[in-house]
């Protein structure tokens, strides 16, 4: 079953912020090798249609909440890229004023709710927002996106079951590159059909091409559709790949050259833009325009990134608490 | 003013925090149908219904982290963890997530959640349920601990730890819970934390007792008197995050001697900590190093004669108090 595409517009915009957000990648890549990027850089390139499918499934006052490799996450939801690569500089102008870094990015406003380092650690808090929506009385759904690798940590079938049980409205959703950092799907997960994984726990799941940002689009859709009417949990597998390593410092051993070949022949980009041209949508102006745009913008982003100043060491005790109730300020133990 | 036992202070407690306001949820393991393995929360379910006393599975990393999300999105989630033993499952969310998300998203969104535990040995229930670990929460920066001893500050503190924006470890003693004690009625009468109580005043040493062992050291002072006719000062600290260091280091001046008794482990302990401050900030008011008073560096045995030396009673508080006085008791 084939989705229909989108208006034209909205099928250019999606085309333009995957574009972005790889052009954006790519550049803090760089950036990264030239140590303006400290710690750990986890690229999403090749997981374009996943985020920006998913993303564009949302409405405004649904919750997104995903994991370390969340660049691309916070872009689609509309956060500026550069408030993301200050952050990534550790720049007093990034998201959370340089505290956080690549993997804890995070937009209250847009209702990105982080970035988190800890593979699992974001899906008890996700059920929680859930938890809070429902308890409050309000009809936002939570987006709750985690890896393949993550589906075998405690908090998966702990999550799960707790969210199964209270009939919490979150759309779990299995990014599934293939790979637990340098484990192979194969060699870390028993049952490698993920779309099943929640089942045993009273989570029914469907899969999607994680490859196709329609297809992705079109079953979050109905999935969050669902979430959201039935007020349950569900779990979509989105099926992708990286193209890069897990992160910056992989050397990607555990992986031959042309598996990678072999996947960027489905890169979801010029897919997209290929389908775009056949109907229609795309000519080449708008091509060029598109790919121009975005990387005048993360030229811009890098601009801002490197004027933003770094935290003055004043700052340091800032924000460890909330004062003025039983924190009165910096004590000395 | 009425008589409480400490679990039905912290049963008040929660009542009047449920009734005040509408995003208080409790969340605990048996804490609804079986009114709460301790019966902190007997009641609590008839009267405020299963929306906002909810009885969850065994899971206490994800109870945790529910708490935390809840919390970030408008929520005041309230906790229970049945011993402080099983919140070692929920370190990661106690840590990595509740304890540190406002600092590293930039202060854009705070985590007010409180986890409460009851901690403590003697009913022989062996290593992997007797622990005492406020050592381990103190030392955590993002994370707000209350260790108090009588019904009146479990009441006042755990008011004051909800209505907190910070997340809070709220550390109960399993044998304190039936401990009577006067407890004001007025909903609107809280403990501040940062605000250690004198529970009795002397001029000759300082005694520091956490949790249980602040009523331990009452009844070592009293011997104390009676027996050695050394007047103690005893303070309880009441919360160790934030602490109220200054009303210790007060005392210290004025006795210049220091005990610090906790049941947990030497090592790290809080006794460690503070010596380490006291010197810092009172060195030349010492005539004798700060002694610590601790549970013993073992995990903690089942067998009772084992058990019943494995954490501090009033003779190893006597002894250590009438030891920094170049005393002996000769008694323990």
């Amino acid at each position: 079953m084939t989705a229909s595409l989108p208006e034209p517009e909205i099928a250019r915009e999606w085309l333009a912020s995957m574009t972005l957000i790889r052009r954006f990648e790519e550049r803090a890549g760089e950036m990264y090798a030239r140590a303006k990027i400290g710690g750990f850089l986890h690229l999403s390139i090749g997981e374009e249609a996943t985020i920006v499918g998913s993303a564009r499934a949302l409405r405004e006052q649904d919750y997104l909440i995903s994991t370390y490799r969340s660049h691309g996450n916070a872009i689609a939801r509309g956060t500026p890229p550069e408030r993301v690569m200050a952050e990534l500089f550790g720049r007093v102008g990034g998201c959370c004023g340089g505290h956080g870094g690549s993997m804890h990015m995070f937009d209250y406003e847009r209702r990105f709710m982080g970035g988190y380092g800890i593979v699992g650690g974001n899906l008890p808090i996700g059920a929680g927002i859930g938890l809070a929506s429902d308890y409050l009385g309000r009809d936002e759904v939570t987006l709750c996106a985690f890896g393949d690798g993550a589906s075998n940590q405690g908090t998966f079938g702990e999550t799960l079951n707790l969210a199964a049980l209270w009939r919490l409205p979150v759309l779990f959703m299995v990014v599934n590159n293939q790979f637990g950092m340098g484990t192979s799907i194969e060699r870390h997960s028993a049952v490698t059909d993920l779309q099943r994984k929640g089942e045993s726990l009273g989570v029914p799941g469907t899969s999607c091409d994680g490859m196709d940002v329609l297809d992705t689009h079109r079953v979050v859709s109905e999935t969050l559709q669902r979430v959201r009417e039935e007020r349950r949990p569900l779990l979509v597998e989105a099926i992708t790949y990286r193209f890069r390593g897990h992160s910056m410092a992989d050397p990607e051993e555990y992986r031959t050259k042309e598996e990678v070949a072999h996947w960027r022949e489905r890169d979801p980009i010029p897919q997209f833009g290929a389908l775009l041209e056949a109907e229609g949508m795309l000519d080449d102006a708008g091509r060029e325009r598109i790919e121009r745009e975005a990387q005048e913008r993360v030229e811009r982003a890098v601009a801002f990134a490197e004027e933003s100043p770094f935290p003055a060491p004043e700052s340091l005790y800032e924000d460890v608490y909330v004062l003025e109730g039983q924190v009165h300020g910096r004590y000395h133990q | 003013m009425s008589e409480l036992r400490y679990r039905e202070a912290l049963n008040a407690a929660l009542a009047e925090e449920l009734a005040r306001d509408e995003r208080v949820v409790l969340m605990g393991e048996d804490i609804g149908v079986f009114g709460g393995s301790f019966k902190v929360t007997e009641g609590l379910l008839e009267r405020f219904g299963e929306r906002r006393v909810r009885d969850t599975p065994i899971s206490e990393n994800t109870i945790v982290g529910m708490g935390v999300g809840g919390a970030m999105t408008g929520l005041r989630p309230v906790v229970e963890l049945m011993t402080i033993n099983f919140s070692l499952l929920a370190f990661d969310q106690i840590v990595n997530h509740a304890a540190h998300i406002r600092y590293m998203f930039g202060g854009h969104v705070s985590v007010p959640l409180t986890i409460r535990m009851p901690q403590g040995a003697g009913h022989q229930l062996g290593p992997t349920h007797s622990h005492c670990l406020e050592a381990m929460f103190l030392h955590v920066p993002g994370l707000l601990v209350a260790v108090p001893a009588t019904a009146a500050d479990a009441k006042g503190l755990l008011k004051s730890a909800i209505r907190d924006e910070n997340p809070v470890i709220f550390i109960e003693h399993e044998s304190l819970y039936g401990v009577r004690g006067v407890v004001p009625e007025d909903p609107e009468t809280l403990v501040p934390f940062g605000q250690a109580r004198i529970c009795r005043e002397g001029t000759d040493v300082t005694i520091v007792g956490v949790s249980r062992m602040a009523l331990t050291c009452e009844r070592a002072a009293a011997r104390l008197a009676r027996e050695h006719e050394v007047q103690a000062e005893v303070i309880d600290p009441r919360t160790l995050r934030p602490l109220d260091l200054d009303t210790i280091l007060d005392s210290v001046r004025k006795t210049n001697r220091c005990v610090v008794v906790e049941e947990g482990w030497p090592h790290g302990g809080v006794g460690a900590n503070l010596a380490a401050l006291i010197a810092e900030h009172a060195f030349d008011d010492l005539d004798a190093p700060v002694a610590r008073v601790s549970g013993a560096d073992v995990p903690m045995p089942y067998s009772k004669p084992l058990e019943d030396i494995a954490y501090p009673h009033e003779p190893q508080v006597m002894d250590a108090a009438l030891a920094t006085l170049g005393q002996t008791a000769g008694a323990a």
